[in-house]
């Protein structure tokens, strides 16, 4: 009755499944391929696409990095990297270039990929055509059929309507000039290191069962009309206050005493690294 | 921001998780799965039938381990299902051979083989029994020393009794249309995702998989008039059912030489709908079409409104998200409605960060673009 | 005429039901107009041939279930034909029956080729949309990513079906029949279709709103030249608009000529008793 776990949760046999799914989603990037999405020792919605790509492909000898929403200490990051650890027994690292599979929720690093890394990114919804139809049996045909027009109305909408693209994170990306996917809910700004990234990008869909992908050194572009570029979100005039760093996704901080609003990298490793290349003394205690 | 402690996240989760801990101990009982396998097996059968895995004593882990919440203790028994290598499948399950402990028509007063109302609460007063406040194991005993007496008596022999179905009975009629069998294999749903339209095999293994309460509530708007089935129930009966594997290397191996692997207890529905079609001189006709219900352990209220949802599928309807196969099909599971409705208490920071400045941004160039 | 037809319908049939023996035979004693008493199939559409030459309207007649709007919608690919061939004189298609090609193909044909404006608007349009997004789609699926482009066209497009342009943002749910019909024209006109097909746009409109739909149609086909097919049940709109009319009944084509012949020398009973009514 007692079960002794199987090296990263999954019976051999259920790791060949998704490797299987894996391989044909880089195969053909952008696509989604259905898989057999097991259930997780975490709840869908909270990684599990990822996390069964995570397990299916990492050995002994690998080094992980999980962060979620840019931290590395976040606690859902913490949680998932405990199941990993514990079920695996790898090292785990903050540092982005020490890692071979960085598992990630909304945020690409600011540091690039490498060509041997593999980056996992947890997708809650992989659909970027579900506004458009909310019938799976419809928007599979819409992929199929390169009919991509609802799409493009959506953003032509929102250009009538406020004068410009209003896409928040997730805003569709043409991969390989083929397939439109959704980056998953990453910020616009970190859509253009999609495009021929040198490392392996993986998406998972635990919940909605599909596993995509993004080769190295692909094509990926963000959809816009050739007078409404793309535009990534705007930190103008703003740093980090902690690093100074200008060119990095930053997170907007409100001081709750005196309302003053200040700015921090999202990417603690990022920022952590910065600093430390600065001055290596209040590091620390700069996060409390 | 002091939601997202960027730094303390593996210290926030330890004494998270001691919390836990502390909260299941602190009253300083200790519940044996035992009991729990004894005294709360409905409960045990719903997570068996949530969870679609076949195992009582897991179940009863599980729901220990839960503190009682059946949406963490399906999970609990669905992730665990996760890590067990599928190896073989039963051979097909007659239940016509099941060993019946409660049968009831609703379609007719008599029934070959009789109606047997067993165990059920249908007709048990609802009404707090306080004497279960102080319960004494001894009258207990004497109590079930009298029943077994009684039962001697009243049924001195020990033949099995055969209940043949109803169905069975109404198809001799012509009541029902008579399909030839349908062999073909049926696709797991574990080892390959429904893809739409779905085949029967796939929408029935959803459906017995489902969340209770979501199954119950899409079948009973169904038939409240967000649907078109108002069934009539052939037959409901739980009972259990024996399990055979075929030999994995002999594969023409006759049915005798099957290894027998257990019992399961199931609840089986079959309703009855009436539907109109056409004949053969294009005259429209009632005829009726069974909806059919399964599920693990005595669930009766699930397996009916399965069989409602069955009969809804069956027959899609544009008009009502009953007849939907995507909207039944893909939100009735409880790991997934659950964990993803729990979700949303994850930090969601970065993604409103980026809402906010294409908010910010529409309402700057609102104001130079206004004149 | 001496030039070649821009589309050429072959035999198009079109039956709901598997048919059988006993209505196969068009005569056949069995058939109710265009229902079979036996095995229920009904047939909508029957052996229909027809040119449609460059420039010029087209008109098809008949009663109501004869079978206009199944066989336009057959044209269009909305719904597949029975059995039957269509040919497009445009360069890349010329000698292919476009029934048979892919479902990409036919998109294509449908973005660049083909406007329609169907006798129910909601089938037509969005309407959840801004009637600009509705123009807008057309021309996005033909490939245009030039907002500014996309606007400046949908503007002249509904300025030419007379819809204040202050209004354009507004969703058609909220639009009058009339002014539905006019959106799905406009839509039906941004890609410059070489042929386009009309059902019964006229149809529930109030006359002086009719009076101006048929005026804007007979100015785009002044103007622009584009190969209408228009679908009606009222002679009248037909007799307004078409040099060259057919007139179905059952499913079947049942008289075929110019407009004006038909209305002075109707040959068929059922054309008599139409042209009569009209009197
Ligand atoms: N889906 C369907 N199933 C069965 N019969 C159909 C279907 N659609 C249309 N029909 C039948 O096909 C015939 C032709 O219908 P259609 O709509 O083409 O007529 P119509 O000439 O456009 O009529 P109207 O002038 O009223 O618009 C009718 O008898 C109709 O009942
Ligand atoms: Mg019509
Ligand atoms: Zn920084």
């Amino acid at each position: 009755m007692i079960a002794k776990p199987h090296f990263a949760f999954f019976d051999e046999g259920s790791k060949k499944e998704i490797r299987r799914a894996t391989l044909k989603a880089v195969a053909i990037p952008g696509y989604q391929v259905p898989f057999a999405s097991r259930e997780m020792p975490i709840a869908r919605g909270w990684g599990t696409g990822g996390l069964q790509l995570t397990l299916s492909l990492i050995g002994r000898n690998d080094v992980l990095k999980v962060i979620d929403q840019g931290a590395d200490e976040s606690v859902n990051a913490v949680s998932i990297k405990k199941l990993v650890q514990h079920t695996t027994g790898v090292s785990v690292t903050e540092k982005t270039q020490e890692a071979d599979i960085i598992q990630s929720r909304h945020r690409i690093p600011e540091k690039a990929l490498k060509e041997d890394q593999i980056l996992v990114l947890q997708v809650p919804n992989p659909e970027p055509l579900r506004k458009v139809d909310a019938r799976e049996y419809m928007t599979k045909r819409m992929h199929a059929e390169d009919d991509y027009s609802g799409a493009w109305l959506l953003l032509f909408e929102q250009i009538m309507k406020f004068g410009r693209m209003s896409t928040g994170a997730s805003h569709p990306v043409y991969v390989n000039g083929r397939y439109v996917m959704t980056p998953s809910p990453i910020p616009r700004f970190d859509n253009p290191k999609m495009h021929q990234s040198k490392g392996l990008i993986l998406l998972g869909a635990g919940r909605e069962k599909k596993i995509f992908a993004v080769p190295p050194y692909t094509s990926v572009e963000s959809l816009a009309f050739d007078d409404y570029p793309f535009t990534v979100e705007s930190f103008e005039g703003k740093a980090c206050k902690l690093c100074g760093s200008t060119d990095v996704f930053l997170d907007e901080i409100i001081d709750p005493d005196t309302g003053e609003r200040t700015h921090q990298c999202n990417d603690t490793s990022y920022c952590m690294e910065q600093l430390n290349s600065e001055e290596k003394v209040e590091v620390e205690n700069s996060y409390v | 921001m002091g939601y997202v402690a960027v730094k303390g996240g593996t210290e926030a989760i330890e004494a998270s998780l001691d919390r836990l801990k502390y909260d299941r101990l602190k009253e300083a009982e200790v519940v044996e799965i035992n009991t729990v396998l004894a005294t709360m097996r409905h409960l045990v059968d719903q997570v068996m039938s949530e969870a679609s895995l076949y195992a009582p004593f897991l179940a009863a882990l599980a729901i220990k381990q839960a503190r009682g919440s059946m949406e963490e203790a399906v999970f609990l028994l669905r992730a665990h299902r996760s890590t067990l290598p599928r190896h073989y499948y039963s051979e097909t399950v007659d239940t016509e051979d099941m060993f019946v402990e409660r049968r009831v028509s609703a379609s007719f007063k008599d029934i070959p083989g009789g109606q047997l109302l067993g165990s059920t609460n249908d007709y048990a007063h609802r009404l707090l029994d306080f004497d279960l406040v102080k319960e004494s194991k001894e009258e207990n005993q004497n109590w079930l020393r009298t029943y077994h007496e009684r039962m001697k008596a009243d049924h001195p022999d020990k033949d099995l009794q055969f209940f043949p179905k109803v169905v069975d009975y109404l198809r001799a009629e012509g009541l029902f249309e008579r399909y030839p069998l349908d062999d073909t294999p049926p696709n797991d749903i574990t080892k390959e995702s429904i893809q739409f339209p779905t085949g029967r095999s796939e929408r029935l293994q959803v459906l017995t998989r489902g969340q209770t309460g979501a199954v119950t509530s899409l079948g009973y708007a169904s038939l409240r008039g967000y649907g078109q089935v108002h069934p009539t129930i052939g037959e409901v009966r739980v009972g259990s059912v024996p399990i055979h594997v075929q030999h994995p290397y002999e594969e023409d191996s006759e049915q005798d030489d099957s290894f027998y692997i257990g019992d399961v207890q199931l609840t089986e529905v079959e309703s009855f709908v009436p539907v109109t079609v056409k004949n053969n001189n294009q005259k429209e006709e009632l005829e009726f079409e069974i909806g059919y219900g399964i599920s693990f352990g005595q669930n009766e209220t699930k397996a009916i409104a399965m069989s409602i949802l069955d009969q809804c599928l069956q027959k899609p309807h544009g008009e009502f998200p009953t007849h939907d196969e995507e909207f039944v099909l893909l939100h009735i599971d409880s790991v997934e409605s659950t964990g993803f409705i729990s979700h949303l208490k994850l930090p969601h920071y970065v993604t409103f960060q980026s809402e906010l400045d294409s908010v910010r941004q529409v309402k700057k160039g609102g104001e130079s673009n206004d004149s | 005429m001496y030039e070649k037809p821009i589309l050429q319908v072959k035999h198009l049939q079109k039956q709901f039901g598997e048919g059988c023996p006993h209505c196969f035979d068009k005569e056949s004693v069995y058939l109710e107009k265009n229902y079979c008493t036996v095995c229920g199939t009904v047939h909508a559409v029957r052996d229909v041939s027809f040119d449609l030459y460059p420039g010029e309207v087209l008109g098809i007649v008949g009663e109501s279930g004869s079978g206009k709007s199944t066989m336009l919608q057959g044209l269009y690919f909305d719904s597949s034909m029975t059995s039957g061939a269509v040919y497009i004189n445009q360069s890349e298609l010329t000698g292919q029956n476009v029934l048979s090609l892919s479902s990409q193909q036919k998109r294509y044909i449908r973005n660049y080729i083909y406007g329609m404006v169907y006798q129910n608007p909601v089938d037509g349009l969005k309407m959840k949309f801004s009637s600009i997004g509705n123009i807008a789609e057309k021309m996005i699926a033909a490939g245009n990513r030039n907002v500014s482009n996309i606007e400046k066209r949908s503007k002249e497009l509904l300025e030419n079906v007379h819809i204040p342009l202050r209004r354009m943002k507004e969703e058609p749910q909220y639009f009058s029949g009339g002014m539905q019909q006019r959106v799905q024209i406009a839509k039906a006109l941004s890609n410059n279709p070489p042929i386009l097909f009309l059902d019964e746009v006229t149809t529930g409109l109030d006359l002086s709103v009719q009076a101006s739909v048929l005026d804007l149609i007979k100015q785009i086909q002044r103007e622009l030249h584009i190969s209408m097919v228009v679908v009606s049940h009222d002679l009248a709109v037909i007799r307004m608009l078409a040099d060259r009319s057919i007139v179905m009944l059952n499913g079947e084509v049942i008289e075929n000529g110019l407009t004006d012949q038909i209305l002075e020398d109707p040959q068929h009973e059922y054309t008599q008793q139409l042209v009569y009514s009209l009197l």
